[in-house]
């Protein structure tokens, strides 16, 4: 059946159809394919996506009979060359299942591959620093130093003190238990000087530098700033990542030493409160029973930790693309590979070093 | 009927120095208006006011014939959606294809089907003279000129009652800057909408203003027809013309 002729008429832009497009579509649904004939001279304007709804309403092809004013002309040709919406069917097959199992092998070589190529550059860049000195990047290197450790220092000595009283207290009420009070000294001095202290430095500077780290890359990477390095012939190996590598080298015993005197002052106030055993005797016993292998351990895992982060996350900032998304998916991926790979590393030196500065009794 | 931008008295102050100082400049309905001065002359400056982006240190502005800032926070956005800008970097969102950033304006706007967002997208895509294979690549892989037209592209999805255009033809070859105006000249006699667009380019300001305004010296110097601006007695106009003409003219000698 056709009806008459559809009358058009005042402004069919974008901004004036929305709040009647819900009705205005129905209406079309309904007219769009029976009108007899289209009158649209009374149509004071018309954009694209009026021009769009109308020529989709009359079933993409213009209908017979339709009195389009000179003025609309232009409008209705462009939606009518606007290309048709293609979508390509899904490739479905043996091959795509093969690609998904693949994908995540893939992916960790290919990780695998960066993180070598940057840690072969970073050691020819050291070694090349060796026989020019006048290149050493000291402001980076300080810059990394100040902010990596100094600024550290605050956060480092609460966390510290605080995780040192958490310890103390527990152990004491156990240790009360079978009357071997003494014991709170060693427990406290080889558990915070070998594992906690810089377990827990670690993670608290992969969380702050190391995150600071990689967004820092990353964000050169956006605006082009690591391409303006290069051009200039100043290599990004040598003067972003290897002071930030010798920075965590460095810096991490001295945070290590920094977080395990305040556990250990936590320890100390709450072995005072909880067994009575004054602070004078915890620290002289302290030098008695607790070998000092255990502060060099101590150092050397902070070292072996801070170089990790270091690492870990400009890997992942050199891996970033230039766009926002790549940016924060690469850098909550760099804080959690970084705490992983020092709780890894953590276990294999705990293994490595098992034999030394335990006293056997 | 009011001007479409009314900039009464605006002054600026940025990094301890006065960037705009008195200045004064009326938009109306259906203009296709050239801002043009110096680098640094706070020609970018004056787009972000407009927007709402930037507030001057005195000095008032309307939009629409409303003031800026008036109004309840809806009420400012409905005054913004009614505008596009094109910035003078692109300001493409860099996690997003080119497809989805011309389909962001379309999307938040609300009530089209994506399939009408499909042809609305790939049409201005075709207008701003680039392929639907374009149409999925990121920002990050888009040449400098391409970065502009999908930007463009992106300004002109609602097809505004405002245009404002940062050097909208810088980066583009001699070809795509006369299609731009073109462009923007069919869409302006179809749509009759206002353009403000800052511009170093004496073809396109030629082409398409049809009035201009000269920025110089903190305030506008100068405004009207090209012809009128032209013949204004002020050494910074003068100097400004006659630099452009001496390298329009180089080749053919
Ligand atoms: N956030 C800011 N802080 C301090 N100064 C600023 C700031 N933004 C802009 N300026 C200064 O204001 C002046 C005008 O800048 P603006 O970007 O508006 O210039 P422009 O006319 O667009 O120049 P161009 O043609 O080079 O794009 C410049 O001198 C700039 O240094
Ligand atoms: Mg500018």
């Amino acid at each position: 059946m056709t009806q008459g002729c559809a009358h058009l008429a005042g402004d069919w832009s974008l901004a004036a159809l929305r709040p009647r497009l819900p009705v205005l579509r129905r209406l079309l649904s309904v007219h769009g394919l029976q009108a007899a004939g289209w009158d649209l001279s009374a149509v004071t304007r018309m954009d694209s996506f009026g021009a769009l709804l109308l020529w989709r309403a009359w079933g993409m092809h213009e209908p017979a009979s339709v009195l389009l004013p000179p003025a609309l002309q232009a409008v209705m040709q462009r939606v009518r060359l606007a290309p048709p919406v293609q979508s390509a069917p899904p490739v479905r097959d043996w091959r795509v299942a093969l690609r998904a199992l693949g994908r995540p092998g893939l992916l960790i070589a290919s990780h695998a591959k960066g993180f070598l190529l940057m840690l072969g550059s970073v050691v020819l860049e050291a070694a090349r620093l060796v026989y020019r000195p006048r290149a050493i990047p000291w402001r980076e290197f300080s810059a990394a130093f100040y902010q990596i450790g100094v600024r550290a220092l605050p956060i480092a000595a609460l966390v510290g003190f605080l995780i040192g009283i958490v310890l103390a207290y527990l152990s004491a009420l156990q240790l009360r238990n079978f009357g071997a009070d003494a014991l709170i000294i060693n427990i406290l001095g080889i558990g915070i000087l070998r594992e906690l202290g810089p377990v827990l430095v670690s993670i608290l500077v992969a969380g702050r530098s190391g995150s600071a780290i990689t967004a820092q890359l990353g964000v050169m990477r956006v605006t082009e700033e690591l391409d303006a390095l290069a051009v200039m012939g100043v290599s990004a190996h040598q003067r972003l990542i290897l002071p930030k590598v010798l920075a965590m080298a460095l810096v991490m015993p001295l945070l290590v030493l920094w977080t395990s005197a305040a556990a250990l002052g936590g320890g100390m106030v709450a072995t005072q409160l909880q067994l009575e055993i004054g602070w004078q005797h915890f620290v002289v016993s302290l030098a008695q029973v607790v070998p000092v292998q255990n502060l060099v351990i101590g150092f050397i895992k902070g070292s072996v930790f801070g170089v990790a982060i270091a690492l870990v996350a400009c890997h992942f900032g050199l891996r970033i693309q230039p766009n926002t998304e790549s940016l924060s998916r690469n850098t909550t991926a760099a804080v959690v590979a970084a705490i992983t790979s020092v709780i890894l590393l953590d276990a294999l030196l705990a293994v490595m070093t098992r034999g030394i500065g335990v006293p056997l009794r | 009927m009011s001007p479409v931008v009314s900039l009464c008295d605006i002054s600026t102050r940025l990094g301890g120095q006065w960037v705009h100082r008195g200045l004064t400049l009326d938009v109306a309905q259906g203009e296709l208006m050239a801002l043009v001065g110096g680098s640094g002359a706070g020609k970018t400056t004056l787009l972000r006011q407009i927007t709402g982006l930037q507030r001057p240190t005195s000095g008032a502005i309307e939009l629409f014939g409303e003031p800026l800032y008036a109004g309840r926070r809806s009420q400012r956005f409905a005054r913004l959606r009614r505008l596009g800008m094109l910035f003078q970097q692109g300001a493409l969102f860099s996690a997003l294809t080119v497809f989805d950033n011309i389909a962001f304006p379309l999307r938040e706007f609300g009530g089209l089907h994506e399939a009408e967002i499909r042809v609305l997208v790939l049409a201005k895509l075709g207008q701003v003279g680039l392929a639907a294979q374009h149409a999925t690549l990121m920002p990050a892989q888009l040449s400098g000129g391409m970065v502009k037209r999908v930007a463009l592209a992106r300004a002109l999805a609602l097809e505004p009652e405002l245009l404002l255009l940062d050097e909208p033809t810088a980066g583009l070859d001699p070809e795509r800057s006369a299609a731009f105006v073109a462009l923007i000249r069919q869409l302006h006699a179809e749509l009759g909408f206002t353009v403000v667009f800052v511009t170093h380019d004496l073809d396109t300001l030629s082409a398409l203003a049809t009035r201009v305004a000269v920025l110089a010296e903190r305030r506008i110097l100068a405004s009207g027809t090209l012809d009128e601006v032209h013949a204004t007695e002020h050494p910074f106009i003068q100097k400004f013309f006659r630099y452009h003409t001496t390298i329009d003219e180089t080749p053919a000698e």
